[in-house]
């Protein structure tokens, strides 16, 4: 008896539809096109920051349209969701043992969300908001 | 003793036979099964009474050997380890996703094992003994250390829920990997330079992308993904010691 | 199959990564604001121009920018691969040259400040 093994295609551009966990890990991926989208848009703040205060007044005055608040929905979404399951994978990178035990994930993670908001808190400070 | 609630159960099974087909087809079957029963059973029962045709590996029945893997509703599962009573309707079977079906359920593992030993997944001592010395001791934090990585069943799921390894079928793999760090993480052990020469390669840990199915899917909470992940940061470390420390390369 | 140097695209990315999940949300929400036109005090001309006129405010702003857009070119760069378009090479070269080009763009325009 011969083999005559059978090897089935992976459908190489529609594969992730198969499974829900595949579509959360491409929304996952995905959120990399908005951030570096809005990191693009910093580098043309900073080239207008450079250009002195006339130009640079103009770019905050030309960031409020619409399509603009659209924009920076999109990247706070994306920014957010790439920080929670970056924080949530954090811990099998990089496991803590003490003793016979490890730290549990959700300490490791939970301590990631502290920093976050401890960080968010003191840059919205610095920036007046209040 | 009460008597089992019994349940009209509709399998949807991939068949294949290498003698006289070209492609894999589906085949329904109508078994009666017990309310409590795993799919394995059904698929005993369908080959008892109704097939005996029908081919499929199992052994231990108690998800422990890792034989019977298949993809069951589209999910990589041990078919000793599914339960009838988390299904409705009809249960589509196939045979594990990304290996080469040998003959309806039952797949070649040949791409697996090879991979298995390039990885060197025995002990290679730090400091070789001969029995008169005595044991390796060892405490039980040093177990810890990896003995999570050593409960790994060879049972190929997480191959299966692995899209990378469908995509790029040279990638090592979960296990296989996982199987490297777990001797890395051996204190007994000494060969995690040797194990780089693949580990540290395009096809291995940096094939992976993180997707996670992989621990997802694994029946004995291996976690493979993490084992990969600690391996490339370790990985990193060895490239800037070689490449940017000088006297790193040994 | 010899070892990869994979990870000098991949330490950069977790860098990146890392920086994105601290930093860009709240920087969003900044700009956000602004797109509301309610500009943050921090975000006036005089603030901003001090804060990347000091070199410590060089330095924060330009290793902010340089790892994200590095994180984000890197992750496209997987993600390209996953959807399908196989030239990863072509892919690679055009994505990490863009996130280059970017970073050095913020380090020229910082040292304009």
């Amino acid at each position: 008896m011969s083999r005559r093994p059978l090897v089935r295609e992976v459908p190489p551009t529609t594969w992730y539809f198969r499974h829900p966990l595949y579509l959360r890990y491409m929304s996952r991926e995905i959120t990399c096109i908005f951030v570096g989208a809005y990191c693009v848009l910093l580098v043309v703040g900073l080239q207008r920051l450079a250009a002195g205060q006339a130009a640079y007044e103009a770019f905050l005055l030309g960031l409020r349209s619409a399509d603009s608040i659209v924009f920076h929905l999109l990247a706070l979404a994306a920014s957010a969701y790439h920080a929670a399951t970056w924080f949530g994978a954090t811990h099998k990178a990089m496991p803590i043992q003490i003793g016979e035990g490890f730290v549990q994930p959700n300490v490791i993670s939970g301590a990631h969300y502290v920093v976050w908001a401890v960080l968010s808190f003191v840059i919205l400070y610095l920036a007046g908001v209040f | 003793m009460t008597q089992m609630k019994e349940r009209l159960v509709q399998l949807e099974v991939l068949r294949y036979n290498p003698d006289t087909d070209t492609e894999a087809h589906f085949q329904r079957y109508e078994v009666t099964c017990y309310e409590e029963w795993v799919v394995l059973d059904a698929l005993n029962k369908v080959k008892a009474e109704i097939d005996p045709t029908l081919n499929f590996r199992w052994s231990c029945h108690m998800a422990v050997c890792g034989s019977c893997g298949m993809m069951i509703n589209g999910e990589p599962k041990l078919s000793c380890h599914t339960f009838l009573r988390d299904y409705e309707g009809i249960i589509r079977v196939e045979p594990l996703a990304h290996f080469p079906i040998e003959r309806d359920l039952v797949t070649a593992p040949d791409d697996f094992m090879e991979k298995l030993k390039r990885v060197k997944p025995y002990l290679i001592p730090k400091e070789k003994k001969p029995i008169s010395e005595g044991e390796y001791k060892q405490t039980p934090a040093q177990l810890m250390k990896f003995r999570q990585y050593s409960m790994c069943i060879n049972c190929m799921l997480c191959y299966a829920a692995c899209p990378e390894y469908g995509l790029t079928p040279s990638f090592i793999g979960p296990a296989a990997l996982t199987m490297a760090h777990r001797y890395n993480q051996d204190s007994r052990d000494g060969g995690r330079m040797e194990r780089q020469e693949i580990v540290a390669t395009h096809e291995g840990v940096w094939e992976c992308t993180f997707v996670g199915a992989c621990s997802e899917a694994c029946p004995a909470h291996v976690d493979p993904a993490s084992a990969l992940q600690q391996m490339k940061i370790t990985s990193s470390i060895d490239w800037i010691v070689e490449h940017l420390i000088p006297g790193g390369k040994k | 199959m010899a070892k990869s140097n994979k990870p000098v695209v991949w330490f950069p990315f977790a860098a990146g990564g890392t920086v994105i999940a601290f930093f860009i949300p709240v920087i969003v929400v900044l700009t956000f604001m602004a797109a509301l036109g309610h500009t943050p005090p921090g975000l006036s001309y005089d603030r901003m121009h001090a804060f990347a006129g000091s070199g410590l405010g060089k330095l924060i702003i330009f290793g902010v920018v340089a790892l994200s857009l590095w994180s984000s070119a890197h992750r496209l760069r997987c993600t390209c691969f996953d959807f399908g378009i196989r030239a990863d090479t072509l892919v690679a070269a055009v994505l990490y040259t863009m996130a280059i080009i970017g970073s050095l763009l913020s380090a020229v325009y910082l040292l304009q400040i």
